[in-house]
């Protein structure tokens, strides 16, 4: 591992971000497509800069599941925003990171100089995932569209075909359910996170309690405004508007979490639509500048961007992502955990979460499987998510990785110290068995 | 083949066939006047003889086909001795050319790349085939009607015979314009075809009339057409026909739809004869008070359209087109600004205090621009463009800021000093108030000569005036920028000084509380309804009061009661205070169920209908007579062109200035004198009445 200075990284800025409210999905299709809301963040977030979609050099966004006709969402986003028809743009999958990678891609952009102001974000209409035919059905349909019609010959072969026909051909395949989970070790998300809550002997009442601190801490945040500059409203075509994460349950409470039942393992499972993220529509774009774009249009700027870093793990345990992201990034800048004021963990699972901080804390663990020769330590609680998280916002995937650093850059410059800038760490579990870690600072507050 | 003509290209390709261009040069569309029709008929004479197999009919300009026969030339006639010959000459020539179109030896395919109106489309229906491009600015129809006459060069016989009397009739009465989508549907183009494929249309057409296969759309007639164009059963459709035109107008005003349909009627079983008497009949109505009078409207509205131009390099149009307006305020007149704006091509947010206020209006506009636009992806881009703004932060962005908040002086001025704040240095500042002057709000800014008014009509979509509004500060260029800008969201600006109501209130005003002056001294609403529609206003005076809402028509009477020689009638207060608001509250001066007038009985004895249009056209006309002593507006022009697209005064009188002076100033003088006598002083007739008869 190469040790660096951070005050060697060439700076990547980000002027502003915004986010549409994360709305949960409630069985029919949402009232907004991918491209919508990324439309609707991004039209509000330029309104925000001193420039307009013109000035942009590249488009960067996250999008695990586009509808069919979004294919490059991050293209179609550029032009229904105003960007110069010359302006290229691409869209970027790394399942539940998406939105992060799209964040690394557009620092590297900068950082090569092939770009000074990229907008990137990630998109998610999780509730608009298509329901699809079985194979079964779309063979059968292929047959039954290749008879051509030669008069009488023809009734026989469609009749032939329609005796084909079997009831089971019509049993639809949720692609949301089936996007959930790993084909290659045959587990869902929620039971990855089951076997962490194995390994680490995580309670159900455990889950429960962090899952409720995750709505109350939600619900405050709300309360108090903190929210005010960092979502803005959606308005739909119909006489609806959405201006607040309508996931949020203010009347959560530990005895309604407990009731409910295990989703993922029904007989002995832990792990409940309570206390894991919920499905949500919702897309987070912000804006990131080279410090020669912050010279030329005289930017004030949010805050900076470090360092990112991506690392592998078993599928079968993907949730501890974090844990294998975290210790490189800050080993890169010999940085320890009291040196990191605010962190984002995704919260894929309240178990995932827990079991993350539960294995930095754990030499054991610290020694066997990160090949250090410590453990890292604990994560204080009152600095880890302490607005909420995927469990009470939601976790629209291609969009949670651009969430927790906006959040997480707002969240610092709200408690600018006066000596020195403050750091943040935002990461998040892959599915698929990744984790990503990104290092953020504030600006030093203007004397 | 000569080929060099003014206004006609002229070209032939290996196949011997023939494209004729037009490309009437110094002007951007294309109309038939007297030369490109002489040239047209040397044109075809050289043809009919030639070895030419086929030929093209096209248009050398962007997006458009034929406009039309030239409206200039319309009034030309007049100057002759005889005019009724004249116009008769000029019509015949006309007819000749596209009689000589249809008579050629060899097929004719007219391409319509764009408007294709009026003497436009009678060339193609001359054409054996008509082609027609799939743009959103293809637009089709026979307005001749909104003039005073019909078509003239053939068309109501070439129509009645391919689409049949009741489509053509809908066509050539109303004076709509369909979409290619439609001519399609009844027939009236053969094919629409994608830009891709336009040039090579033609040539696959006449490939497929060579080989023998038909061409899609060309049906046989149906039997029906000849069916109801019997001799016995042709009155009865006139009469079923005239029966429902009767309702909407009045023959004495507007003959030429009872004329066409009379022309129909008598001669549809013989073309020959009909192409004779349409010539005549049009020769007869060109001349005619009601034509000339709609086509002075028609050069009025060219002149209001004249002034959006940019002219010369001194006429300083800063940001024009604006490349973001900024709205403030998303309710009836905000809102639908905002959505206009956006449906003509601009980006626009749009301020509100409010979500919900916000989330209506963007039901508004999808449900407007569903309506108003075809294609999907054009729906979805102007949807685009409109960008609802809760934080007002498209102040810092906007190079034209429009107000449309609620008529408080102090809230218009808090909402322009925020502005000047923080809007770019050269953003024109725009005001929709139509009661508070202009330098009450612009006296707290530091640069008052920035702001201008830009007045809107309700509804903002139909209404196509706007009142420029000019304060003794604005400066000269924002007042052009506003001109500009309107024209370029497709309305007619009208230049007018900060008083009082401007020129529509100022005038509409007395007008209409004259006619509740009247219901209060029992005379029923229906019967002052009728006058003024016998006079000539498309809608009367109390419908109309009740359509624009009691509540806002009591709180402009109120404002400029304090300057106009005017009380505020009783009733109007009570029908407010009592909720009775008009249309909107199903109850005003009239009921109304679902939207629609109960009508009610016309049994009143007491003053005459004459009676009654007086009082209310002579304080219209008295105070419009005020407005321009004032210099409210420039001149009689536009004091006309005000008056007739603000309010809808009986565009076939010409306007009220025009109206004047063809009954004669001192005679109008004098019977407003004898109404002072009878009814008040309100009728005297001002100062400006002095000022408008001619020197002794």
């Amino acid at each position: 591992m190469n040790h660096q200075n951070i005050t060697d990284q060439e700076p990547v800025y980000v002027v502003n971000g915004l986010r549409t409210p994360q709305l949960k999905a409630t069985g029919k299709p949402g009232p907004f497509s991918a491209g919508d809301l990324a439309v609707a963040a991004a039209r509000q977030l330029l309104l925000t800069v001193p420039f307009s979609a013109q000035t942009l050099d590249e488009v960067i966004i996250g999008c695990v599941m586009p509808d069919a006709s979004e294919a490059n969402i991050a293209r179609q986003i550029a032009l229904r925003i105003g960007c110069d028809i010359k302006t290229p743009a691409w869209t970027v999958q790394r399942n539940c990171a998406s939105g992060m990678q799209a964040i690394h891609s557009g620092m590297n952009s900068i950082r090569s100089g092939t770009a000074d102001l990229v907008l990137v974000g990630g998109t998610e209409a999780m509730s608009r995932a298509p329901v699809i035919w079985s194979d079964d059905m779309v063979n059968w349909l292929t047959q039954l569209f290749s008879i051509r019609s030669h008069g009488i010959n023809s009734i026989g072969q469609y009749l032939r075909q329609i005796v084909r026909l079997r009831p089971q051909f019509f049993k639809p395949v949720f692609s949301l359910l089936k996007g959930l989970k790993d084909p290659l070790v045959g587990l869902s998300m929620g039971q990855t996170a089951e076997i962490l809550a194995a390994r680490f002997n995580i309670s159900r009442s455990e889950m429960d309690q962090y899952a409720q601190q995750s709505q109350q801490r939600l619900s405050q945040c709300i309360t108090q405004g903190k929210l005010d500059d960092e979502v803005t409203s959606v308005y739909d075509l119909y006489n609806h508007f959405y201006d607040h994460d309508n996931g949020v349950r203010k009347d959560s409470s530990l005895i309604k979490l407990s009731r409910l039942k295990p989703v993922f393992d029904r007989s002995y499972g832990a792990i409940t639509a309570g206390n894991s993220a919920q499905v949500s529509d919702g897309a987070t774009v912000l804006i990131l500048a080279s410090a020669q774009a912050v010279k030329q249009h005289n930017l004030t700027v949010l805050g900076k961007l470090i360092d990112c870093h991506w690392q592998g793990l078993p599928p079968e345990e993907m949730g501890l992502g974090p844990a294998h992201a975290i210790p490189p990034l800050l080993d890169k800048f010999h940085l320890e955990i009291e040196d990191i004021d605010y962190w984002e963990i995704n919260e894929a699972f309240a178990a995932q979460v827990l079991a993350c901080q539960k294995a930095l804390d754990d030499d054991d663990y610290c020694q066997k499987k990160l090949g250090l020769t410590h453990k890292i330590g604990k994560i204080p609680e009152d600095r880890l998510n302490i607005d909420g998280g995927g469990i009470s916002l939601g976790h629209p995937v291609g969009a949670s990785g651009s969430r927790i650093v906006l959040h997480l850059l707002k969240l610092l410059k709200r408690n600018t110290s006066p000596t020195k800038p403050l750091r943040g760490v935002a990461s998040l579990c892959i599915g698929g068995g990744q984790g990503g870690a990104i290092l953020v600072e504030s600006m030093r507050p203007v004397q | 083949m000569k080929t060099d003509y003014e206004n006609w290209l002229v070209t032939i390709d290996n196949d011997q066939v023939v494209t004729l261009t037009l490309d009437k040069p110094d002007s951007s569309t294309n109309v038939l006047s007297q030369s490109v029709l002489i040239e047209l008929q040397s044109i075809l004479d050289e043809l009919k003889t030639s070895s030419v197999s086929a030929v093209i009919f096209q248009s050398g300009k962007q997006n458009s086909f034929i406009a039309g026969a030239d409206v200039n030339e319309f009034s030309l006639f007049q100057d002759k001795s005889n005019s009724y010959d004249a116009a008769l000459h000029a019509i015949q020539t006309g007819q000749e050319v596209m009689n000589s179109i249809e008579n050629l030896p060899f097929p004719s395919i007219a391409l319509i790349n764009g408007y294709c109106l009026g003497g436009g489309m009678e060339l193609a229906l001359s054409c054996n085939y008509r082609i027609a491009l799939d743009h959103e600015n293809s637009k089709l129809g026979l307005p001749e009607i909104k003039l005073g006459i019909h078509p003239g060069f053939g068309g109501t016989v070439r129509a009645n015979n391919l689409l049949g009397v009741l489509k053509s009739m809908d066509l050539m009465l109303t004076g709509r314009v369909i979409s290619v989508r439609s001519a399609k549907r009844i027939g009236l183009v053969d094919e629409v075809v994608a830009q891709r494929h336009f040039n090579k249309a033609a040539r696959q057409c006449l490939q497929n009339i060579h080989s023998g296969k038909q061409i899609t759309g060309q049906k046989k007639r149906p039997f029906y057409f000849s069916l109801l164009e019997m001799v016995f059963i042709r009155p009865l459709v006139a009469y079923i026909l005239e029966h429902k035109v009767r309702k909407h107008i009045n023959q004495a005003h507007y003959p030429a739809p009872f004329a066409l349909l009379n022309l129909w009627k008598l001669y549809a079983g013989d073309k020959d004869l009909m192409m004779k008497k349409e010539a005549e009949s049009v020769a007869a109505l060109i001349n005619s008070e009601t034509a000339q009078n709609l086509i002075r409207v028609f050069h009025l509205q060219e002149l209001l359209k004249n002034q959006g131009k940019i002219t010369t390099a001194d006429d300083h149009n800063i940001n024009m087109p604006p490349q973001h307006i900024h709205v403030i305020g998303g309710g009836v007149m905000g809102g639908d600004i905002a959505i206009w704006c956006a449906y003509k091509g601009f980006t626009v947010t749009v301020h509100d205090k409010s979500n919900e206020v916000l989330s209506r209006l963007m039901q508004r506009a999808n449900t407007f621009l569903k309506r108003k636009i075809k294609h999907r992806c054009l729906i979805q881009a102007a949807l685009d463009r409109l960008i609802p703004d809760l934080k007002n932060n498209g102040l810092n962005k906007a190079n034209l800021i429009i107000e449309a908040i609620i008529e408080d002086v102090s809230a218009k001025q808090h909402v322009f000093k925020e502005a000047e704040l923080k809007a770019n240095p050269d953003c024109i500042f725009a005001t929709n108030t139509s009661s508070i002057p202009l330098d009450d709000i612009s006296k707290v800014l530091q640069d008052p000569a920035r702001l201008v008014g830009i007045h809107f009509f309700n509804p903002v979509a139909r209404m196509p005036l706007i009142e420029v509004v000019t304060s003794t500060v604005t400066s000269d260029t924002v007042k052009n920028s506003a001109m500009t800008f309107s024209k370029a969201i497709g309305k007619l600006p009208l230049p007018v000084t900060s008083t009082p109501g401007f020129l529509v209130n100022r005038v509409l005003m007395p007008y209409l509380l004259e006619a509740i002056e009247l219901y209060s001294e029992g005379i029923p609403a229906a019967f002052i309804d009728k006058a003024a529609k016998d006079f000539g206003m498309p809608m009367g005076p109390i419908a109309l009061a009740d359509k624009v809402g009691l509540d806002i028509c009591l709180s402009v009477a109120n404002n400029l009661a304090q300057y106009q020689n005017v009380k505020v009638p009783e009733i109007l207060k009570e029908k407010v205070k009592n909720g009775y608001l008009g249309v909107k509250s199903s109850h005003g001066f009239y009921t109304y169920s679902k939207g629609r007038l109960v009508t009610q009985n016309l049994k009143y004895q007491g003053l005459s209908l004459s009676q009654v249009s007086n009082r209310l056209m002579f304080r219209l006309l008295n105070e419009a007579v005020a407005c321009l002593d004032d210099k409210v507006i420039a001149n009689e022009d536009f004091l006309d062109a005000g008056i007739i697209f603000g309010i809808g005064f009986a565009p076939f009188l010409g306007g009220p200035m025009h109206y004047i002076k063809h009954q004669g100033i001192a005679e109008m003088d004098h019977t407003l004198e004898d109404l002072s006598r009878d009814y008040g002083e309100r009728f005297r007739p001002t100062i400006g009445w002095e000022h408008l008869m001619p020197m002794r």
